[in-house]
């Protein structure tokens, strides 16, 4: 089991980590959520996988340590938040930036190709 | 008291002063003195404890656990120099109400000046060393104020830079020594350090504090090589220079030789690097200033060639050397504060410093030129007067010094060498300026006396010239002997203050020196030419160089670091983050810990196994953007699942709704988007990126392994015991959010809102138009809202706030909460605007969100502050039982208030982010009412 939830971790963390390095912002908002899941799961698990035992008094014989999935529970509101503020971000670039979503702005000289001028020009 | 008191004044003074400039030059004069008056006055009791060699000592405690102390001590050698801050201080003040004109800022020039004399109070009186260092900054930015006075002269400003450069990066080394001497010591305390001066030279790090210490007395004392920056800070206003420059900063350096000499000196490090730093001082300050046509560049290069004479008798290491340095110390400044007040005054009465154009001026102004002659006799070294008499010890010492071979040839004939020197800028001195013909096209002319009252400092001081010259032993002894006896710790040698010792040896020096400086003045012509060889090196040019070039590399490497690319930014942060952690996680030797793999069912491995596909997915098709998004959405909820596979329901059904309005979120933001990613160019970086991107997954996956399989303790046991006991709820997970830390909470949903604030301010007034299609040439259909989902939304409303309710009560027992009915709550509400609309919507329920979160934030700050009524601190909750009718037994505790104020901002949160989006443009389908009639 432990091996399993490890590997959900790895591959959100891969994936994460590589939209975030995408020249665009909606990939590096995706990546960006990808990663907090990642980052909540891997702080849930600091209290272990325990089945069965929700930290509810009484309604269990053995409980998961609820104090991970306190923080968890506020990071996944205050990771919302992230999001929001991080995307909104990219819309009023896009505004500012006559509609290009590239992460530095503008597309940088060296990156510039045919068919994407004639994207912006669209 | 009295200490801290001395040092606190000309504080309080500086903040005074500035309100009486309205009051015109004399009443702010008037108010500066009171500080230096009343320091004066509460000093006095303590001379008798002092003569006999005593300390006064005051300590309060500030920061114990560093070691500083608000500590401060007064023994012979800080009263030296508390002394010449005070008396020179006043004449000072006195000096400078004449010397300044009516219409400069006198209010910012007392204010910077008593400030300075704080600070340099508080370097002399500090008992504790880090204290003393806090002082010594405080001068080096007070003297940058006061050099840069005339703000408007780029040579002003140009030599206040430098000097700070050079005196703050001396503090700074000289901070560093300190705390080497600390940590050997134990402790920062003076008394603590001079007692362990055995302790400190015998460890291994001495050469090092040492060094560190002297670059901090060297820079601020301008010893060869950092004493350029004094010629340079002669663009200050004469009384600063004459106060700063020759009587107390400048002394700041050989201050700090003096009160650490017991603790440092007396080995060979400290003897050849502060007698060969002193000697080369000496000889090339006296050389430069026989060159100087200016009146006080002259003086300046005169003063850093007496401030090396002073570094080179402590370094000679001797008893007697040290009393002779400290009595120089005395004489110098008195002789050079006067002459730079007559320098001054010639220069506010003739407007030029230039001795080639000032000739003659005896004529003029024969009161002035007296006092500064005999000033500059004393400079010179000729009998009768102080200066002669610190000299001649010198010469003395300089004979005693037992160096090996021909070596010991060369500190008396150094001593001799600058002493003609010396005779030779004095004469000039004398000669050029109130003598050798007629003044030379004078900005000012007929120069004439200055006002009476500015006068007056110079006589003063030129008559204590006359009396430590004529009756050293009654005038200077006991303080002279209070202060030698402080520095050597204790022991004074015999040592006689007589006016002529008899014809020995260190007079025919003088003698030598005399004459030779006379005939040296003579023939001045010659050395003109022989000096106008060589070219001279501006140090100022070298300086600028050196910081232009520092700071154009800083420049280059910030350009190649900083390149304006975001995406390279992420690149190097998450490529350091890996690299920072490859080792520390290597030695902690990542494996599976004992306590091994628990077994894995096949429905857990099935959706773990989606879980993977998808999120490998996302990163794989995200260049459809939408289709990435579903798959995001599917990770979302795999995530939720899995939350509540591993007993974590109210984490499940958080994530559940947050991943609702994450993805209703980025669906409307995607809207205004390309619908697709262009493929990025260099084909090298993707597979760069995915190299880190599978080092970072790889290096989790193996991190999260050996995490879960270690044994481990946690501190919820404690949350476990309490929670129902102590908070009155059995869902220990909402009992820590609402109770156990509440406070953490509170912090969480303040940001919650700040960030929805935040998204309504970056959106206002932008208008951004939705491209046409999806970019792939299809038009967006251009249907109404769906009627299905109109007719299903409605309905569901009441339902939903009902259930929100029910999650909200019950939240304290049972899985739920503020957090999660807030998020239902809001999901039930966006509803409404992807059904209807954000008009038609928006006309039913006229909420302005901004206000829902002020009152959720409104609501936990009253239950936080209600616990304060009854005596408890902040969000203390209590709880009680009552009875409904139905219901039955209902708990109700005060964290409840609490949770609403969590409920509230976070649908005043979310809905104030969703609608700012949806907002975005008023024209375009979503919030359209009129649209069906349009079609």
């Amino acid at each position: 089991m432990e091996l399993a939830f490890a590997v959900v971790i790895g591959a959100l963390t891969a994936s994460g980590v590589y939209l975030m390095l995408r020249a665009r912002t909606f990939p590096v908002v995706l990546g960006l959520t990808m990663l907090s899941y990642g980052v909540n799961l891997f702080l849930f698990s600091s209290g272990r996988l325990v089945t069965g035992g929700q930290p509810i008094i009484g309604s269990a014989e053995t409980y998961s340590d609820p104090l991970p999935q306190a923080l968890v529970l506020t990071a996944i509101v205050i990771g919302f938040a992230m999001t929001a503020f991080v995307v909104v971000l990219s819309l009023r670039s896009l505004a500012d930036n006559d509609n290009d979503d590239h992460v530095n702005g503008r597309v940088p000289e060296q990156d510039r190709i045919p068919q994407e001028q004639e994207g912006a020009n669209t | 008291m009295s200490l801290p008191l001395v040092v606190l004044l000309p504080f309080l003074g500086a903040l005074a002063a500035p309100l009486f400039a309205q009051g015109g030059r004399t009443a702010i004069a008037v108010i500066s003195c009171v500080p230096a008056i009343i320091g004066l006055a509460a000093l006095y009791p303590h001379w008798a404890v002092l003569a006999d060699g005593g300390i006064v000592q005051h300590t309060t405690e500030w920061l114990p656990a560093l070691g500083l102390s608000l500590s401060f001590r007064l023994d012979g050698l800080s009263l030296l120099f508390t002394l010449l801050i005070l008396i020179i201080g006043l004449l000072i003040i006195l000096y400078a109400r004449y010397y300044l004109k009516p219409h400069e800022n006198v209010g910012k020039f007392y204010a910077l000046l008593l400030c300075f004399k704080g600070s340099m109070l508080g370097i002399v009186l500090s008992s504790n060393l880090l204290l003393m260092v806090i002082f010594w900054e405080l001068t080096s930015l007070t003297s940058f104020l006061l050099i840069s006075f005339w703000t408007h002269k780029k040579d002003a400003r140009r030599g206040a830079r430098m000097s700070l450069a050079i005196t703050g990066g001396g503090g700074l080394a000289l901070l560093a020594g300190i705390l080497l001497i600390g940590n050997i010591v134990g402790s920062y305390e003076l008394e603590d350090v001079l007692a362990a001066g055995d302790l400190i030279k015998n460890h291994s790090m001495y050469p090092v504090a040492l060094t560190l210490v002297l670059l901090g007395a060297f820079t601020k004392s301008a010893q060869f090589p950092f004493h350029f920056w004094l010629p340079h800070a002669m663009q200050a206003p004469t009384p600063v220079s004459a106060y700063l420059h020759s009587a107390t900063m400048v002394k700041a350096g050989i201050f700090l030789m003096a009160r650490l000499y017991p603790a440092l000196a007396g080995t060979e490090q400290w003897f050849y690097m502060v007698s060969f730093t002193g000697m080369a001082t000496l000889l090339i300050g006296a050389y430069v200033a026989m060159f100087k046509h200016d009146l006080k560049g002259l003086l300046a290069h005169s003063t850093v060639s007496h401030l090396g004479l002073i570094t080179l008798l402590f370094g000679m290491g001797t008893q007697l050397a040290a009393v002779a340095a400290v009595f120089h110390v005395i004489n110098h400044a008195i002789f050079k504060a006067s002459l730079f007040m007559a320098a001054g005054i010639i220069d506010h009465e003739t407007g030029t410093r230039d001795m080639r154009r000032i000739n003659g001026l005896w004529r003029y102004m024969p009161h002035t030129a007296t006092l500064a002659m005999v000033a500059a006799s004393s400079m010179a070294g000729v009998p009768l007067l102080n200066g002669f008499l610190s000299k001649e010890m010198f010469f003395a010492e300089a004979l005693e010094l037992n160096l090996p071979g021909l070596w010991a040839y060369l500190p008396p004939l150094v001593a001799t060498l600058a002493g003609i020197f010396a005779v030779a800028y004095s004469a000039r001195f004398i000669h050029d300026v109130f003598f050798n013909g007629r003044p030379v096209n004078l900005p000012i002319f007929p120069p004439h006396e200055p006002p009476r009252y500015m006068k007056i400092p110079v006589e003063i001081l030129v008559f204590a010239c006359l009396m430590v010259g004529m009756f050293p032993a009654f005038s200077v002894g006991p303080l002279l002997y209070a202060a030698a006896s402080a520095t050597l710790g204790g022991d004074v040698p015999e040592y006689h203050l007589t006016v002529i010792h008899g014809f020995n040896l260190p007079l025919l020096m003088s003698f030598v020196a005399f004459f030779g400086g006379l005939l040296m003045y003579t023939q001045r012509q010659r050395f003109f030419d022989f000096h106008a060889r060589f070219k001279e090196i501006d140090e100022k040019a070298v300086f600028e160089a050196i910081v232009s070039r520092i700071s154009d590399t800083a420049h280059t490497v910030t350009a190649y670091i900083e390149n304006g690319s975001l995406q390279r930014y992420a690149m190097l942060l998450i490529v350091s983050v890996i690299a920072v952690s490859v080792l520390p996680l290597w030695d902690l030797g990542i494996a599976i810990g004992s306590n091994g793999l628990s077994p894995v069912d096949w429905p857990t491995l099935i959706g773990i196994a989606i879980l993977v596909v998808a999120s490998l997915g996302t990163a794989a098709m995200h260049r459809d953007r939408f289709f990435a998004l579903v798959l995001l959405s599917v990770v979302g909820l795999l995530v939720a699942l899995g939350f509540a596979r591993f007993s974590a329901p109210d984490l499940a059904m958080t994530q559940l709704s947050v991943e609702v309005v994450t993805i209703v979120l980025l669906m409307l933001a995607l809207y205004y988007m390309p619908s697709w990613t262009p493929i990025e160019t260099p084909k090298g970086r993707r597979i760069r990126d995915i190299l880190i991107a599978g080092a970072a997954g790889i290096g989790m996956t193996l991190i999260t392994l050996a995490m879960l399989t270690q044994p481990f303790t946690s501190i919820s046991e404690f949350f476990l015991e309490n929670s129902k006991p102590g908070g009155g709820g059995t869902n220990v997970v909402n009992v820590i959010l609402v109770d156990f830390r509440g406070f953490d909470t509170l912090g969480e949903i303040t940001v919650l809102g700040i960030a929805a604030l935040g998204i309504y301010a970056m959106l206002r007034n932008v208008d951004l138009p939705p491209p046409p299609g999806d970019g792939q040439g299809h038009a967006w259909t251009r249907d109404a809202y769906p009627m299905m989902l109109q007719q299903i939304a409605r309905p569901m409303l009441p339902l939903a706030l009902m259930i929100s309710a029910y999650i909200f009560l019950r939240g304290h027992n049972m899985p739920g909460g503020g957090f999660i009915a807030g998020l239902i709550t809001a999901v039930a509400l966006i509803l409404q605007y992807i059904a209807s609309g954000m008009s038609w919507t928006q006309g039913r329920i006229s909420i302005r969100y901004h206000n829902v979160i002020g009152l959720g934030l409104l609501f936990a700050l009253i239950a936080g502050a209600g616990s304060f009524a009854f005596g408890y601190p902040f969000l203390t909750s209590t709880f009680d039982y009552v009875y409904w009718p139905v219901v039955g037994k209902f708990e109700v505790a005060s964290a409840l208030v609490f949770d609403l104020g969590v409920y509230l901002t976070v649908i005043g949160a979310t809905l104030l982010a969703l609608t700012s989006v949806g907002r975005l443009s008023p024209h375009s389908a979503i919030n359209s009412t009129n649209y069906k009639e349009g079609s």
